[in-house]
């Protein structure tokens, strides 16, 4: 689960990380209320939206009066901002965050990931921050710090500065820096997140280290013991196919092609969109069913697909363990009767209890086109799409 | 033995009483499993299908000298249900539970580190399927009868992709000797790698099929490990070539986040490290196939 910079802000700063003074506004006059209310002559005016890149796509302004901060914000709120990690669809700007403009010495990067080599918290570091760690990657890899966390004792005051050291800040900082590698770190690890991002972390004219931008990614695992977490969930930042299948306890991820598919298992899942591909369609989403599916699953699963617009073909593909065919089948045929379907629906079952589950899907005389293995299945899906 | 598990390991079921676990020791008994015991805190002193339930691992231990753990604990609780295990001296454990959260994981494989080598228990899983050996025992979740038993080994990621190749395979009639699922975790117990040792040394595997997906370093690892230490041929597939960079596939650990981790680059560093790719996941039986004719060897 992502969060907005303004709620990964307000984590750190618990965790004793300096942040510029701001406030978030849902309107222009809010806006510049807010410009009001933190005084100064400079504020920058942020898009809230879950994506990086906001600046180049125009959802970060610098402004010098509070006209210019409302002027932004209007031209701002209601756009959706298309950034280079958003996809064409882009992401809705409902909330800004006005913050008092900062005095920028020197920008770092500071990320802290799960590394699934060493399956530890690593933290990765490097001067030239400002940059997407991508492009520090290519531009400047020498640049690059990376540290491994013990997790039974955590990160240490040496290692944090050894950072400190290794990214060239003043000995007169080593200990604020201290405090911020070792905050952030506890942000991560008492939070169950799985991607802390502080870049710029930036030090002022006046000699303080202040997280300018901040991102944290939580494990969706772990939601159900940190509610504090849950609660900041923003579902106008999601997919609306995706948060309508979360809330249904299905795993979806919505894609661009015209396919939509409905398989169980992750890997089944994306071997079938493979197939799809290879046979030369394209797949509209992932979808897993999850194991032991019951018909009214199958149903929720079948409305999750049919939201998106853009579907010619349906393709159910089942390899029933713990699943059984002859529910999916009934699934299938509830759908029929409950949910409007317009298009070719193809259905390969396979596993337990295949041969009630083809019954039910034979004796329903609804016209769906079944087929036997996965090669088929793909392949019929997409010749479907051509009829 | 294949690996790991013959009828004879005297096997724990964790979470017994409850409605999975019970339901799938129930199958594993059907399917020859010797389960001597399971383990519900608080359930202490009752029977399941004539085993007696434990409150505690470490007295069901003491009591039927199992060897062996399959737990089926809700997610909140499972990491503490796989170092409870660890602590009680079993060899192997298998978690079935998919959703632990991914510090809990990280603590339960701190833990297991606690003990030499030697004594240190192997995890498989979790989020995974278990494992089967053809015809001797079972500890996992599969349809036992979509299997032909054979002397082809499957490790995999993903439970149902393993279906997939074995009944690909038993069309073609390629048996298996044991097949593994790891799990789709992004912090799991044994890797590709670590299972790939296991069936080099099995007398009664003559080559693997390994099956991963998108996201991780397992795969490349497993490549490596290949090429310079195993005789055995190695077919894979790897799953996700369609995936988008950034987004989770349903497996927590289905993501794209670093180099080497697309299934492109993985294949790429598969085969450059002499393993035989299966081009799409329809062709892993013709794949495996044609290694085995090509090595003179009948299924």
């Amino acid at each position: 689960m992502d969060i907005h910079e303004y709620q990964a802000k307000e984590i750190l700063s618990r965790f004793g990380v300096t942040v510029p003074r701001g406030g978030l506004a849902y309107s222009p006059e809010q806006a510049s209320y807010r410009a009001q209310e933190l005084g100064g002559d400079r504020w920058v005016v942020k898009a809230q939206i879950h994506s990086g890149g906001r600046g180049e796509a125009g959802g970060v302004k610098v402004c010098s009066s509070f006209a210019e901060v409302e002027e932004a914000a209007s031209e701002m709120l209601g756009k959706r901002l298309i950034t280079r990690q958003t996809g064409e669809a882009g992401k809705s700007v409902f909330r800004l965050y006005v913050e008092e403009a900062a005095d920028i010495a020197r920008e770092i990067y500071l990320g802290f990931v799960l590394d699934r080599k060493t399956e530890r918290i690593m933290v990765v570091a490097s001067a030239s921050g400002g940059m997407e760690i991508e492009e520090i990657s290519v531009s400047d890899p020498d640049s690059i710090l990376r540290l491994i966390v013990e997790p039974a004792a955590g990160l240490q005051d040496f290692q944090a500065r050894e950072l400190a050291f290794g990214l060239g800040l003043d000995k007169a900082l080593t200990a604020k820096a201290v405090k911020v590698f070792k905050g952030a770190y506890r942000a991560f690890r008492d939070l169950d997140a799985t991607m802390v991002e502080i870049n710029p972390l930036i030090v002022t004219g006046a000699g303080e280290l202040v997280a300018l931008d901040g991102k944290m990614s939580f494990d969706d695992n772990a939601l159900f013991r940190r509610p504090e977490v849950s609660e900041m969930r923003d579902k106008s930042q999601e997919d609306p196919r995706e948060a309508y299948a979360a809330d249904r306890g299905l795993a979806y991820v919505g894609l661009d092609g015209n396919i939509g598919c409905m398989i169980n298992g992750a890997g089944l899942a994306m071997a079938t969109m493979d197939m799809i591909k290879l046979a030369g369609g394209e797949p509209a989403n992932f979808l897993d069913i999850g194991g032991g599916a019951s018909p009214e699953r199958v149903l929720k699963a079948f409305r999750t697909v049919l939201m998106d617009d853009g579907i010619k073909v349906v393709l159910v593909n089942i390899f029933a363990g713990i699943n059984r065919c002859d529910w999916v089948a009934e699934g299938v045929v509830q759908a029929y009767a409950q949910a409007d379907i317009q298009i070719p629906v193809v259905v390969r079952l396979s596993g337990t209890n295949v041969e009630e589950g083809r019954a039910i899907i034979a004796e329903s005389g609804l016209p769906i086109i079944t087929a036997d293995t996965l090669a088929d299945a793909a392949e019929m899906s997409v010749q479907a799409l051509a009829a | 033995m294949a690996i790991l598990l013959d009828e004879t390991t005297r096997v724990l079921v964790q979470g017994i009483s409850g409605r999975i676990g019970s339901f799938h020791a129930e199958d594993m008994i059907a399917n020859g499993t010797n389960v001597v015991a399971g383990v519900t805190p608080g359930k202490g002193g009752t029977e399941f299908h004539g085993r007696p339930v434990f409150n505690t691992v470490k007295r069901a231990v003491a009591e039927t000298q199992a060897e062996a753990s399959i737990v089926f604990v809700p997610p909140p609780f499972a990491a503490d249900a796989i170092m409870e295990a660890a602590d009680a001296g079993l060899k192997f454990c298998v978690c079935i539970t998919d959703g632990i959260p991914a510090q809990d994981m990280m603590r339960v494989k701190r833990y297991l580190r606690r003990y030499k080598a030697e004594r240190r228990m192997r995890l498989i899983g979790p989020n995974c399927a278990g494992m089967i050996s053809l015809g001797r025992a079972m500890m996992g979740i599969m349809p036992a009868h979509i299997y032909l038993p054979g002397r082809v080994g499957i490790v995999g990621r993903s439970g149902t992709l393993g279906y997939e190749a074995a009944s690909q395979m038993k069309a073609l009639g390629i048996g298996v000797s044991t097949s593994v699922g790891i799990g789709g975790d992004p912090v799991n117990g044994s890797s590709f790698k670590d299972i790939l040792e296991l069936f080099e040394a099995d007398p009664e595997t003559d080559a693997v099929m390994m099956i991963g997906e998108i996201g991780g370093p397992q795969e490349a690892e497993a490549a490596e490990f290949a090429r310079d230490h195993m005789t055995k041929p190695v077919v894979a597939y790897v799953a996700g070539l369609s995936a988008p960079k950034g987004r989770r596939m349903g497996h927590a650990g289905a993501i794209i986040s670093a180099f080497g981790e697309s299934a492109q680059e993985k294949v790429v560093i598969l085969e450059s490290a002499g393993v035989t790719v299966a081009p799409d996941p329809s062709s892993m039986g013709v794949t495996i196939a044609g290694v085995l004719n090509r090595m003179g060897v009948a299924a």
